[in-house]
């Protein structure tokens, strides 16, 4: 039986990694994600798992030994934060480009400099292009969630490709809340032994060449596989979500619709903030003003026929971005989701706030000022600012 | 050559699924200078198939053959290394190593080489 316990969001997240029992994990340690690989090294240090625990120099070396053992055709896991994953860029292209379904738990921080530790979006947004899929998470149960169908989506014979799962640093990462634990045996189950469908680098009966050069004549027909393999991971992500909740009865989408069907206002936030959203979203209901939110889970592939189709109805659509793009025509979130409204008959007014910077707090007050200002540009029909910062100080 | 392969067809990730398929690549092509090797002159001493840092010296029946220059890359380390009193291995510039008189050219050298170290040794000799 499933059981209720009472755990930070990293630990949840190493405990997942504990039941999926992946053959490899290479590690350096960065704040906020250490305790992931702090308690799972507990695991393979008790011998509770079979895997290979890689310590390793930097971060570009984890991921260049990820790279190997997957090549070497095992089930590969392991977690950073901001310049840890900044650190890795070269290897996560080549993880994708490979077509190595690598599992990586990203605990969202800020990128120096100035330095911080505390949770934005800059470092998976920064990675947004690298061909990764991309997993966000509310809470620590969402992200415990999401590390346990990683595998299944990116191991899944049609995707062949890495996978990013993130949360928020500190805010989920180090927060204790109640989570659901499935059985060891549940999860063993729905996960399976690692397969492939094309040829790992210990099948000496079948030697291959990876990563071999590709060039004028060959390199855009493998980016084109890559983007087709990229495109039907949406569809698998769908499934690998019904079948989930089949059995620990959390069904999983694509995003998630709070209260979005007959809202005249929306906002469209990741991570944790939606929480906070979702108690303004209850508050203004209350008051009879229909207000709805967008919550993106899957942000690669970016679902943008799904999300204009959700937002179609909507009046005016605020997206609030926690990492800026900088010089942009706004935040990475903001330009992907007004993108998808672009071919709509009639599209909703649409505004555009960068936020909570460095871990700055989004607090309720925030989240209300943003939907009255919602309300006002539904009646006037025009946006004060299309693009503009808040929760900072003038 | 066949017919290059779509992205349908590609193997996952651009994989070569033919094991040994360098041979077929031919990485000679950017060569500047070429090794010329001089039979005569040559005592099978393997030094230069050793120090190959590709594996352009062939071997056929335990004794040293022709260069292989789909592969060479002209690096020249073979001709260094050649410990031949009279070297059997010389350098000549891609233009005149592909030339007809290739070889009579790379004897010449190989002769005037000898004979400036002969006459060093000699004025050393006398000082």
């Amino acid at each position: 039986m499933p059981k209720k316990v009472a755990m930070t969001g990293n630990v949840a997240v190493a405990n997942a990694m504990r039941q999926i029992n992946p053959d490899v994990c290479a590690a350096y340690p960065i704040t906020p994600s250490t305790e992931i690989v702090q308690q799972f090294s507990n695991f393979v240090a008790d011998g509770i798992v079979d895997t290979v625990l890689v310590t390793v120099e930097s971060e570009h070396s984890a991921m260049s030994a990820c790279i190997g053992a997957c090549a070497a055709g095992g089930r590969v896991m392991n977690a950073t934060s901001a310049n840890g994953l900044a650190l890795m860029w070269e290897m996560l292209y080549i993880a994708s480009g490979n077509r190595l379904p690598i599992i990586l738990s990203c605990v969202n921080r800020a990128l120096s400099a100035p330095i911080n530790i505390h949770g934005d979006h800059s470092d998976s947004m920064g990675a947004r292009d690298s061909g990764w899929i991309q997993l966000y998470a509310e809470n620590a149960q969402e992200a415990y969630d999401n590390t346990i169908m990683a595998p299944r989506i990116g191991e899944h014979f049609d995707v062949r490709l890495p996978v990013m799962s993130c949360m928020d640093g500190f805010i989920i990462s180090h927060s204790i809340e109640n989570i659901e634990l499935l059985d060891d045996k549940q999860v063993k189950d729905f996960i399976g032994p690692y397969k492939s469908n094309v040829p790992t680098l210990l099948d000496i009966n079948n030697p291959v060449t990876m990563g071999a050069l590709h060039l004028q004549d060959y390199y855009i027909e493998s980016k084109r596989q890559q983007h087709e393999a990229m495109k039907k991971a949406k569809k698998v992500v769908i499934d690998v979500g019904k079948e989930y909740g089949k059995f620990s009865g959390r069904t999983y989408g694509l995003f998630e619709e709070y209260k979005l069907k007959d809202a005249d206002i929306a906002l469209v936030v990741l991570n944790s903030a939606a929480g906070t959203a979702k108690v303004v979203v209850d508050e203004l209901r209350k008051q009879g003003i229909k207000a709805g939110l967008l919550k993106p889970r899957l942000f690669r592939p970016f679902p943008y026929l799904e999300v204009a189709n959700a937002l179609k109805n909507c009046t005016a659509v605020c997206v609030m971005d926690r990492a800026d793009s900088f010089g942009g025509a706004g935040g990475p979130l903001f330009t992907e989701v007004r993108s998808a409204l672009y071919d709509l008959p009639a599209r909703p007014l649409m505004i555009n706030k960068i936020y909570g910077l460095g871990g700055r707090d989004l607090g309720l007050e925030d989240v209300r000022k943003v939907y009255r200002e919602l309300v006002k540009l539904a009646e006037s029909g025009k946006a004060a600012k299309l693009y503009e910062y808040i929760t900072v100080r003038d | 050559m066949s017919k290059p392969k779509g992205w349908k067809d590609l193997p996952t990730g651009g994989m070569i699924l033919e094991a040994g398929n360098a041979d077929k690549y031919n990485t000679g092509a950017w060569r500047s200078d070429r090794p010329i090797w001089i039979e005569e002159n040559c005592i099978q001493c393997m030094f230069c198939w050793i120090f190959c840092p590709d594996t352009s010296v062939t071997v056929k029946d335990g004794k040293r053959s022709e260069f292989d220059y789909q592969h060479c890359k002209g690096c020249g380390i073979c001709a260094l290394e050649c410990p031949s009193k009279v070297k059997a291995i010389v350098m000549l510039t891609e233009a005149e190593g592909a030339a007809s008189d290739a070889l009579e050219k790379a004897r010449a050298i190989a002769g005037k080489m000898a004979a400036d170290k002969a006459a060093e040794k000699a004025k050393a000799g006398k000082e």
